[in-house]
């Protein structure tokens, strides 16, 4: 498979030090939506803006820091999302995942050791416009997806005390 | 309902903040706006629940939580959100989400647990299975990603 496997990576870098732990913490969830925000962080953890900056950097090139920016509500956006899961043989899966993986509102997909063995989550602004995508990946790739649209959402946190 | 400046805003934020002393400065330049505007209107969108979170996301397996798990569990309709709001009350849950099943798959609660090692993960689905007293549930580790990416919304406007 062509796709690259990111989940196993390892750490470019050696250990986070304390100061880069109290930055990730501050970043993650209280990231100050002001003018000069590294200043407002070193205040926090007591170390320079240059500083700050420098270590954001050093944290984004080695892979600790995915992102750095917003994440929407997207059902406030007026979009709807759904997860999907289907059974493909080891022989079609290359392909259906290059079939699904086309769409911009799959935005995650996994294999995982099931019998379901593919898992993605596929957003798009209807309901209609996400059957319609759904219809058109099984009649691409001839397999069945489930689809298991979110009716409650009890918690999403992507927050990790480091 | 948002004003065109929230939505230009929103497709401006779409893509990562540069890492500069000044972020924001960029973005309301690309727009032709004040600095101080555009500051303005993200503290709004938050206020207001559009940008549920603005920050770093990290790589999990980077931060010493290696492994994770998704845990789908079938719950009785009428205990369905109680149990919801008392697995997602959990620190090693990090989603969860009540979703609606499929004659194939009859799971209807989903979780997504934390741990340092895939044993770990099992260990915290047996626990919350006796805590929960729920018998029939599914532990998905991942054994690899096939894509991770953001939405990008309004994308086509």
């Amino acid at each position: 498979m062509k796709n690259p496997k990111t989940e196993n990576r390892k750490a470019a870098t050696g250990a986070l030090d304390d100061l880069d732990k109290a930055i990730l913490n501050e970043i993650q969830s209280h990231f100050p939506i002001v003018s000069r925000p590294y200043e407002e962080v070193g205040s926090r953890v007591g170390a320079p803006e240059a500083e700050v900056v420098r270590r954001v950097r050093a944290m984004t090139a080695s892979g600790v820091i995915r992102r750095l920016g917003a994440n929407f509500t997207s059902r406030k956006l007026g979009y709807t999302s759904t997860l999907c899961a289907a059974h493909v043989a080891p022989e079609r899966l290359a392909h259906f995942v290059e079939v699904v993986n086309r769409y911009p509102g799959v935005t995650h997909n996994y294999l995982r050791r099931h019998h379901f063995n593919v898992w993605f989550t596929l957003i798009a602004e209807s309901l209609e416009r996400l059957d319609q995508i759904l219809a058109e990946i099984s009649k691409a790739s001839g397999v069945e997806v489930l689809s298991l649209p979110a009716q409650e959402i009890f918690k999403i946190k992507v927050d990790f005390p480091v | 309902m948002l004003s065109d400046l929230e939505k230009q805003v929103i497709l401006v934020l779409q893509r990562d903040l540069e890492i500069e002393p000044r972020p924001f400065l960029d973005l309301a330049a690309h727009l032709g706006l004040e600095e101080e505007v555009v500051l303005a209107a993200i503290r709004g969108l938050m206020e207001k629940g559009y940008i549920r979170r603005f920050g770093a996301t990290l790589r999990h397996q980077k931060s010493g939580f290696e492994a994770n798990a998704l845990v789908a569990w079938k719950v009785p309709e009428a205990r369905l959100k109680r149990v919801g709001q008392e697995l997602a009350a959990q620190r090693v849950v990090s989603h969860c989400y009540a979703r609606r099943p499929a004659p194939a798959w009859p799971y209807n609660l989903y979780t997504m647990v934390h741990g340092h090692t895939r044993e770990e993960c099992l260990e915290i689905a047996a626990r919350m299975a006796r805590e929960t007293g729920l018998t029939d549930y599914q532990v998905l580790f991942s054994e690899s990603e096939l894509k991770k990416t953001t939405m990008r919304y309004f994308s086509s406007q």
